[in-house]
């Protein structure tokens, strides 16, 4: 009913069809055409002559016999050693994941339950926190850590993750738990728990759709992060992020720019996968804060 | 919640946000008001075959001793932040003597460094910031017209652009409008010029930036407002159309104002975003033409041989009083919300 009395117009649909179409290849294509192009060697990706080469390979079957090559992979990987970030990319965003939401799920669950006034101002406090520029707290940090002899570790870095992402973690997690009903950890208390037992009893076994999308965030923000993890982190430590960074300025004049799109392609390639299981997730999470708040 | 379990749940997350956020602000300001030592000489006297020469030389082993004394460096008060590299009151008053008009004046206080960053990040969130509003906003009610089934993969790929790493998503696109690139040889044919380059011209390379932004965070105010449109309430819509409301009548007096606090919520949160601006300079390699605010304090801790620590921490103070002042009337809106409620 509701349907035959919504149907669009013909212009209409055709309109906002090829809207939702045009905005579909913006979104998309860039990505799916440097992953293609990834298996290419330069002369076909950054084509001089015609640009229909990328599609068919010409110099590459002319260089390597073969359509598609790996050469930017096995460059990228094994000569630039880019597995190694790889490896520290996995401890920073695993051990910044575990850390923060440990913290912020004490922190959250606090500041839903408790109704004083200061916990405004630990809000208040945090969305400020939350609006700094990663840059203008980097400054900050360099000259302590350089003083301190910290400067340039994994678990520096992971701390100071951490601490950045707090302020998210935690609006994000006092917002979900202000939606679980106070009686549940309430009546908990009455049978005789403490609160810290309440929480772990009553309110733990409930809150994993909470932490598993404000996890994902943490996540994001660990993995995408560069700002930080360029300035903080030794050659040797550096993660994914930064070591792309610093291939565009040792390998571009080399000719070997291929290696910086190889290495660019397998970033993606996790954020990818991550966005096909936990789509659900990451649009309840962006529109958690907007119905609540 | 008694205080003492409140304390007991909040301390870790409390303690590591004074460590090293609330504290290296502090360590920020501190740092500005502070300057690299002067260079100590040394005179030393060469003796070769033609005569002995005088030369002054930096006395390393002095300047060693006094950094690690005071690792700041000497006490300069609020120098840092009047120098040419930053507020420069004394160089603008000079210019305003100089010039005769205000277009000479604005194109000559646009080129020192702080405001020629500050105007582009200014320029930056208060352009891209709309433009997003507005493209999500049609992005879902085109995908809210769509058959349910190819939803899941249009959302799919919708959210691709925010997902992906800044500076990764930044050089995919930097790859591609490169002129040997598709999208630059395109543009070449298409304006029939074959010189034609994005990144030569400063009103190109900020037009990239903006479009950039745009592309990167469409998909978040998208998202959002989905969600809102899903909530319309139907009894609303439904009175509207029996009073005779025509389609777009029934968006402009309906859907929008239902949506209207989302796009608050969209507008805050973009404003601090695109207000640390910065990725996408490294990425477009665009630092020539365009520079930001965040991109300043990096370029002065990476870009010479030893950081200027004391330039960072002036322009991050400045940063960090526009984020207050842009934060203001939120701060002054949550206030009035919290007492109204307590």
């Amino acid at each position: 009913m509701a349907r035959s009395a919504n149907a669009k117009p013909l212009p209409l649909l055709a309109l906002s069809v090829g809207f939702i179409v045009i905005w579909l290849i913006a979104a998309a294509f860039p990505f799916i055409w440097t992953t293609w192009g990834s298996f290419k060697v330069e002369p076909d990706f950054f084509s001089r002559s015609d640009w229909t080469n990328a599609i068919t390979g010409t110099q590459t079957i002319r260089q390597t016999g073969a359509p598609f090559t790996g050469a930017g992979y096995e460059g990228a990987w094994i000569q630039q050693e880019f597995w190694k970030s790889v490896i520290n990319t996995a401890i920073v965003t695993l051990s910044v994941v575990v850390i923060s939401l440990t913290l912020g799920t004490l922190g959250g669950y606090a500041l839903a339950r408790s109704g004083y006034r200061y916990t405004f101002w630990i809000l208040i406090a945090a969305l400020i926190f939350r609006a700094m520029p990663h840059v203008t707290l980097v400054s900050g940090y360099l000259l302590p850590f350089f003083e301190l002899g910290i400067w340039g570790y994994l678990p520096t870095t992971i701390i100071v993750l951490v601490a950045i992402n707090q302020p998210f973690t935690l609006w994000m997690l006092h917002s979900f738990f202000l939606s679980i009903p106070k009686d549940l950890d309430e009546s908990a208390m009455v049978d005789g728990c403490t609160r810290f037992q309440a929480f772990r009893l009553a309110v733990i076994p409930v809150m994993w759709p909470g932490v598993v999308t404000t996890g994902l965030f943490s996540f994001l923000l660990a993995y995408n992060d560069f700002t930080v993890t360029s300035m903080l982190l030794t050659q040797e430590n550096q993660t994914m992020v930064p070591k792309i960074s610093s291939f565009l300025g040792s390998t571009q004049a080399e000719g070997k720019v291929m290696y910086a799109v190889a290495a660019v392609v397998s970033a993606i390639a996790p954020l990818f996968v991550l966005v096909l299981f936990f789509q659900r997730q990451i649009v309840s999470g962006l529109t958690a804060g907007a119905v609540k708040g | 919640m008694p205080h003492k379990t409140f304390l007991a749940f909040i301390l870790p997350s409390l303690i590591v946000m004074l460590l090293f956020v609330a504290l290296p602000i502090a360590s920020v300001v501190y740092q500005s008001l502070f300057i690299e030592h002067e260079q100590i000489m040394t005179e030393v006297e060469n003796c070769g075959p033609f005569g002995c020469t005088v030369e002054r030389r930096v006395d390393s082993q002095a300047m060693e001793a006094l950094r690690s004394e005071q690792p700041a460096g000497r006490f300069n008060g609020l120098g840092t932040y009047f120098n040419s590299g930053h507020l420069a009151f004394e160089r603008i008053g000079q210019i305003w003597d100089r010039t005769e008009t205000w277009g000479d004046f604005i194109d000559q206080v646009m080129n020192l460094p702080f405001y020629k960053a500050l105007i582009f990040t200014l320029a930056y969130t208060f352009i891209v910031t709309p433009c997003v509003i507005v493209l999500g906003f049609f992005i879902a009610l085109g995908v809210n017209a769509i058959p349910g089934l190819i939803k899941g993969p249009v959302i799919f790929f919708s959210l691709l652009p925010m997902i992906v790493t800044p500076l990764i998503g930044s050089l995919v696109l930097y790859w591609m409008i490169d002129s040997r690139g598709i999208i630059g040889s395109a543009l070449q044919v298409i304006f029939n010029d074959p010189t034609l380059s994005l990144k030569a011209s400063p009103t190109l390379t900020w037009v990239t930036l903006f479009v950039y932004g745009i592309w990167h965070s469409a998909p978040f105010a998208f998202v959002v407002f989905y969600a809102g449109l899903q909530g319309v309430p139907r009894d609303t819509m439904e009175s509207a159309m029996v009073d005779g409301a025509s389609r777009w009548e029934r968006v402009r007096f309906v859907t929008i104002p239902y949506l209207l606090p989302l796009a608050t919520f969209i507008a805050l949160m973009q404003l601090m975003d695109n207000f640390r601006v910065f990725e996408p300079i490294v990425g477009f390699s665009a630092e020539a033409n365009a520079t930001s605010l965040s991109y300043l304090i990096y370029s002065d801790l990476r870009g010479s041989d030893s950081p200027l620590f004391a330039s960072a921490a002036a322009t991050s103070v400045l940063t960090t009083i526009g984020v207050i002042i842009l934060l203001m009337p939120v701060l002054i809106r949550t206030w009035r919300d919290f007492n109204r409620k307590a």
